[in-house]
């Protein structure tokens, strides 16, 4: 359904420039990601703040300028400078945001913005039409047609997330891009928007792409789940999987540290020492080696490619070396 | 026929109907709207202000001399025989020359209220809409904006108004528009900002999600939600415009005798202070101080409604 | 030590009152770990500003927030400075809302203590290395003279933790701290916090809508809805047999990273409407367990639960 190869995504910022004729910096965003996705499947990305997941997902999207990689969509790579081919993605992908507030535009009833997308996506419709399916959306996704003529500010955050989960799905799409999408949401509400999403997912034959830093949101509703470390992928492996046996150092860490909320069960968090590297300036070996506590001197040297093992992808010499005789840590020596 | 209606009236689907479009809510401006009405001194301002406006459009109904004619009788015996009278029809006295100057103040009233309503709105939404391409977009097109602005500001207005008149002359449509190309900064600073705190809210993705152009996204979607501070800040240009004209014409580059403005009249009645006419600066001076005070109000009113800090 | 009674407070707003909280009691104990458990308006937030007394302008308070045998809500603005600086220490979830951009670290950290103990420069710089070292902040010396600007999240967060440890004050409020940080940094600020609280003896309150975090943090639980206590009780036993169905609803929506099931049970139905003082169980509209009595009256708090239904008959 939809299948990215090789993600590159970089920033020019202006203000490190030191004089105005200087060259702008570039900060490396995305650095290097692939996976696949089939219909009615998610995939959750994951990752702590910066690491490039949200800017994969909107260069996906089109959203941000993709340096390097391919998107297939459906069979069909995405040009993302021509608009037919354009206009095609936005047809079949759409995606939801993480602010529910601020992704409804203030000034439109919710009749208006659950409508809009029709008008570009299904020009055939006519007006009552129109009319017809966004109030039977509005329905499906929990907003009484009776509200329709209401503005955003008098919803809660749940339900303008129903609403934004309505404006994306309307015109039926097949790939939902979701950024994000409870993180600005309570527990109780959470789970209530997870659940709808499911739910959406079965009934259309969606394939979602779960965007979220809260590990435990993304097991539960993830099939795959791919690990993000400064823009690189570092894990991918199926959701249990992960959970259970983490391969990638870094996927470890994270895991470590995810709190349980059971008061007879102790985490043990591992600490992660050292520096990250600036995304302006990466270094040539593996991203995660400064602050990794099994770093080799290999791993400075050159990236580790993703290997195979258990079922799991990960982007570690460990895994390489597992079978072969280990090579002396660098801490030790 | 009428059964038949009364029976749709009657039927659940209708009710439903009706109670679904019941529920319609107001609108960010209709709320405003309630909010401003509430404002006693807003609304007391908009009532004078009318009353100003009538009285640019129909004073002249009640006048028995024309702004330009010139009282013979009058003349050479103003301090004695000039002041306001109900006898001789002038209302307001007359000015140095002679002239009536109930009809002058009317035509002045006029002058300077269609200057605050034409020029006002017009360079505001000149600002606007290059500010508001200018927070969209950014970048080059962003710096070049910003440094014909700094630029402008630092040129003092009044050589416009010369250079100007010099040129095209001192007609009202070219006071109008010199107003309307000095004041082209107004508003631009304000809606860029707005734009560029806008332009990063989700739902300016979620329209490009749509394919949605650039410009689209503009006028459809960032457009109604700065139009709050495009009418807050025109409230506040109107009075700064008639202001600014009055000034012109004070100093003598505003508009061509016969034809006068408050900032003329102003401007001679001035400059006879010392005769003892004050009548000739007091009517222009009320007038002038009436339309300026209940603009104000009238902008201070809207701000509160439109203001989502403010409430 | 610290005992807020029948609280209430209240906002007049454009659209008329909004009753954020109401009727709230309890007390903490010297050295205890106390968690204040809501969802976004629950109340929570409130109270804590209400202790420090930075509630908003426009709130009506009514009560009593009892610290050492005196009333804070009836205390000077001085006196409140002086409580704020050396007895009550605060913790906000933004960090660079505590911090100014424009002060160095040092600055920031020394000035509290020579103002309000008069403590000489350097006994002041000494004192603020050591809460460096106590947050575990690396190469504290060469960091004293840095900007906030200059570090990341989590390290921020930890120099505020360090503000608040200068004066050695008796109770930490922490309102949210963790929100903003990645779980790995969070982990770390939590492990700090609970160090911090055993070799000081600082009391902790602890305001979170992480029901993970306070698992592995505080022995003490107080959950809010809609401005009103649901349930008080030891965390182990609050986890073991919630006694309100809304802690109930709470624990089964948290997504368990442990719990290999797919499904997650939301507690259906919108937060509750604030405009009007709660005449009934305010979760009443979205209670699994809800019969009618709950609809109509209030229900107090009785050992620890404020749910009209005996605790055998919860689902």
């Amino acid at each position: 359904m939809l299948s990215v190869q090789n993600a590159y995504v970089e920033f020019r910022v202006a203000q490190t420039k030191k004089w105005p004729w200087s060259p702008a910096g570039v900060v490396h965003a995305v650095n290097g990601v692939s996976f696949d996705l089939e219909a009615g499947k998610t995939i959750g990305i994951v990752g702590e703040s910066g690491c490039g997941k949200s800017t994969l997902i909107r260069s996906v999207a089109g959203l941000a300028p993709l340096v390097s990689g391919t998107v297939t969509l459906d069979g069909e790579q995405v040009e993302y400078g021509n608009r037919a081919s354009m206009q095609r993605l936005r047809a079949t992908m759409q995606m939801i945001f993480q602010d529910p507030i601020a992704s409804l535009n203030p000034r439109m009833t919710i009749r208006e913005i659950v409508t809009e997308p029709l008008t570009f996506f299904r020009p055939e419709m006519g007006a009552a039409d129109r009319k017809a399916a966004a109030l039977a959306m509005l329905e499906r996704v929990g907003i009484p047609p009776a509200q329709a003529n209401r503005f955003p500010h008098e919803f809660s955050g749940g339900q303008c997330q129903r609403i934004g989960i309505a404006r994306a799905l309307v015109a039926e799409p097949k790939v939902l891009l979701c950024d994000e999408p409870v993180s600005a949401l309570d527990v109780s509400i959470q789970a209530q928007v997870v659940n709808l999403l499911k739910e959406l997912q079965r009934e259309m034959g969606l394939a979602l792409v779960f965007v979220a830093h809260d590990l435990g949101v993304v097991r539960h509703i993830s099939d795959e789940v791919l690990v993000m470390y400064m823009g690189a992928q570092m894990e991918r492996a199926p959701a249990a999987d992960l959970v259970r046996a983490p391969q990638h150092p870094y996927a470890k860490a994270l895991l470590s540290a995810v709190p349980v909320p059971d008061p007879n069960v102790r985490i043990a968090p591992q600490m992660l020492e050292g520096d990250l590297p600036s995304p302006m300036d990466l270094p040539p070996g593996c991203l995660f080696a400064s602050r990794c506590p099994h770093a080799m001197a290999k791993c400075i040297k050159a990236r580790p490619p993703m290997v195979q093992r258990k079922g799991h992808e990960a982007a570690c010499y460990l895994l390489d070396d597992a079978s072969k005789k280990p090579e002396p840590s660098l801490i030790d020596g | 026929m009428i059964g038949a209606v009364k029976r749709r009236l009657n039927s659940a689907t209708f009710a439903d109907e009706r109670a679904g479009e019941m529920v319609a809510s107001r609108s960010f401006w209709a709320d405003a709207g309630r909010r401003f009405l509430r404002n006693r001194m807003a609304v007391f301002s908009v009532g004078m202000l009318s009353v100003l406006v009538l009285f640019a459009i129909f004073g002249n109904l009640f006048s028995r001399w024309s702004f330009e004619e010139i009282d013979w009788n009058v003349l050479g015996r103003i301090k004695q025989d000039g002041g306001p009278s109900l006898e001789n029809g002038h209302w307001f006295g007359v000015d140095e020359l002679g002239r009536d100057l109930y009809a002058r103040v009317v035509q002045g009233t006029r002058t300077s209220l269609l200057v605050g309503i034409i020029a006002g709105p017009v360079s505001v939404i000149l600002g606007a809409t290059l500010g508001a391409l200018s927070g969209y977009y950014g970048g080059r097109f962003d710096r070049t904006v910003l440094g014909a602005y700094t630029i402008w500001l630092a040129i003092p207005y009044i050589i416009f108004f010369v250079v100007w008149q010099a040129f095209f002359g001192r007609s009202m449509s070219q006071m109008i528009l010199v107003i309307i190309l000095v004041n082209w900064t107004a508003g631009l600073l304000i809606v860029r900002g707005q734009v560029m705190m806008l332009k990063n809210r989700e739902f300016v993705d979620a329209a490009r999600m749509l394919g949605m152009s650039d410009l689209a996204i503009i006028f459809r979607h960032l457009a109604p939600n700065v139009l709050w501070v495009v009418v807050i800040y025109t409230s506040l240009v109107i009075p700064e415009v008639i202001m600014m004209e009055s000034l012109v014409s004070f100093l003598g580059v505003g508009i061509q005798e016969p034809n006068t403005s408050l900032g003329a009249l102003l401007s001679e009645g001035a400059s006879t202070m010392t005769f003892g006419t004050l009548w000739q600066l007091g009517f222009p001076a009320a007038i002038f101080v009436l339309a300026q005070v209940s603009l104000f109000y009238i902008g201070d009113g809207l701000r509160d409604a439109l203001d989502p800090k403010e409430r | 030590m610290l005992s807020v009674e029948n609280l209430h407070i209240r906002f007049r707003t454009g659209d008329g009152l909004v009753h954020a909280v109401n009727d709230v009691s309890f007390s903490v104990d010297a050295g205890s770990r106390l968690a204040v458990v809501g969802e976004s308006g629950s109340g929570k937030s409130q109270i804590a500003l209400a202790i420090m007394g930075l509630l908003a302008k426009n709130a009506e308070v009514e009560g009593r927030i009892m610290w050492d045998g005196q009333d804070l809500l009836g205390t000077s603005n001085r006196e409140m400075n002086r409580i704020r600086a050396r007895e009550i220490g605060i913790i906000f979830q933004d960090p660079m809302s505590s911090l100014n951009p424009y002060m160095t670290i040092e600055r920031q950290l020394t000035e509290i203590v020579e103002h309000h103990e008069g403590m000489s420069r350097r006994a002041a710089r000494a004192r603020a290395l050591e809460v460096m070292d106590a947050v575990r902040i690396p190469d504290a010396k060469a960091r004293l003279r840095a900007y906030p600007h200059e570090f990341s999240g989590g390290m921020r967060q930890r120099i505020v933790i360090a503000m608040a440890l200068m004066c050695q004050p008796k109770l930490i409020l922490a309102d949210e701290p963790t929100t903003a940080l990645d779980v790995t940094v969070q982990a770390q600020i939590m492990q700090l916090l609970q160090d911090v609280q055993s070799d000081l003896g600082t009391s902790v309150v602890l305001i979170t809508h992480d029901l993970g975090v306070v698992a592995g943090f505080c022995e003490d639980v107080l959950v809010l809805y809609g401005g009103r206590v649901m349930e008080t009780a030891k965390t182990m036993a609050l986890f073991d047999q919630p006694g309100h169905p809304y802690t109930r609803g709470l624990l089964r929506a948290v997504p368990n990273i442990e719990d290999p099931s797919d499904a997650l049970t939301a507690i259906p139905g919108s937060p509750p409407n604030q405009h009007r003082f709660p005449v009934a169980c305010p979760f009443a509209p979205r209670c699994a367990d809800v019969v009618d009595i709950c609809r109509e009256t209030l229900p107090q708090l009785r050992d620890g639960r404020a749910c009209l239904r005996p605790i055998e008959e919860l689902t």
